[in-house]
């Protein structure tokens, strides 16, 4: 196999895998789809923009949760935007921990809260690795001429 | 009359989220619409030169200026839930002013709350979109766009001096006809049901 097929192989096995273990759904799928000529770069741009509003969001949601009294509204408001977010570029498992994340905003349980930032602070790194190392196949794949193969 | 093509269409944007905003921008102009999309419902109320002292009140005493708008707006798309005044807030705001009440107005959340989605639609937004929004969503804007572009054609124009209505303009909002009370409907079906029927990812097909 030359170069390009062996990448592009590599690059559809990994796919396939994010897909499986529900690190991405549908929605990535439906960003992809967005993509073209006129907009080369879109899945790009919008995952990044992803990233840095996470950053952010995980920062805030680390100084909600140490203070010495908890604001739930503010976290929950917090959780809430990440939820939407997450659920936006198809990062199905932040996504998720998010959900169990806002029922103990509501039930104020503080342990409850603690849990879920560190899972979600996983998860979240767990997605943002594989989507770097996704993105640097790509780059691969193009840099050796090859197309990156479409999923559908 | 010209058959309207989606260029001659501006869409507003209303979200506090950058990438939703990133998101329905390309999604939108995917569909050949001219986009616009700002942060707030404030900023959506300036942009459309919105006064608060424009009343739809006929008992108004004084001369209302006459609110020219630079930009023609055809539809407004926006998040529910947004800090400061919330999709819904700017609903009600568009639907009292008599220079923007006829233009459409959908509203996006994603939380799916049958309270809140019939809230809106009695509010008189045309379509309540569950997040992430999608092509398929955004295909049912053109209707209510060349609907509300042929009412425009139709009648005198509203912004003079007196902000008195004509009976026409006064028959539209908020009654709902039978064509509308069921796109209605489905629109809440759809959003009930799209929770439980989204496709879950499954299998590949390498084009």
């Amino acid at each position: 196999m030359d170069v390009v097929s062996q990448l592009q192989r590599q690059f559809l096995d990994f796919t396939t895998s994010l897909y499986r273990e529900g690190f991405l759904d549908d929605q990535f799928v439906q960003l992809q789809k967005l993509q073209d000529e006129s907009n080369p770069e879109f899945v790009i741009e919008v995952v990044s923009l992803f990233f840095e509003d996470s950053e952010k969001l995980l920062n805030n949601l680390s100084t909600a949760l140490q203070q010495h009294i908890v604001d739930y509204k503010q976290v929950d408001a917090l959780v809430h935007q990440f939820k939407g977010s997450s659920s936006s570029i198809g990062a199905q498992r932040v996504k998720n921990v998010c959900v169990s994340f806002r029922n103990y905003c509501e039930e104020k349980n503080v342990e409850g809260c603690f849990r879920c930032l560190q899972q979600v602070k996983h998860e979240y790194h767990l997605v943002k690795s594989r989507l770097d190392a996704l993105f640097k196949l790509e780059q691969q794949i193009l840099a050796a001429g090859g197309s990156v193969p479409m999923i559908a | 009359m010209a058959i309207a093509t989606e260029s001659e269409f501006h869409v507003l944007a209303v979200d506090d989220s950058i990438i939703d905003r990133k998101l329905i921008e390309r999604l939108l102009k995917t569909s050949s619409y001219q986009v616009t999309t700002v942060d707030s419902g404030s900023k959506a109320l300036q942009f459309l030169g919105f006064h608060e002292d424009e009343e739809s009140n006929q008992n108004q005493p004084s001369v209302s200026p006459m609110i020219h708008r630079e930009v023609q707006v055809n539809l407004i798309i926006t998040d529910y839930c947004m800090p400061g005044m919330t999709g819904y807030d700017l609903l009600k705001k568009i639907k009292e002013s008599s220079s923007l009440r006829n233009i459409p107005v959908v509203i996006m959340s994603s939380e799916n709350v049958p309270s809140r989605i019939n809230r809106c639609l009695e509010e008189g937004a045309e379509e309540f979109f569950l997040k992430p929004v999608r092509l398929s969503d955004v295909n049912k804007l053109k209707p209510h766009m060349v609907k509300a572009k042929a009412k425009d054609h139709q009648e005198p124009a509203k912004q003079g001096p007196e902000g008195s209505e004509t009976p026409e303009v006064q028959s539209v909002q908020p009654q709902q006809t039978p064509a509308q009370s069921s796109n209605k409907r489905k629109a809440i079906e759809e959003g009930i049901s799209q929770e439980r029927t989204r496709p879950r990812y499954s299998g590949l097909t390498v084009i």
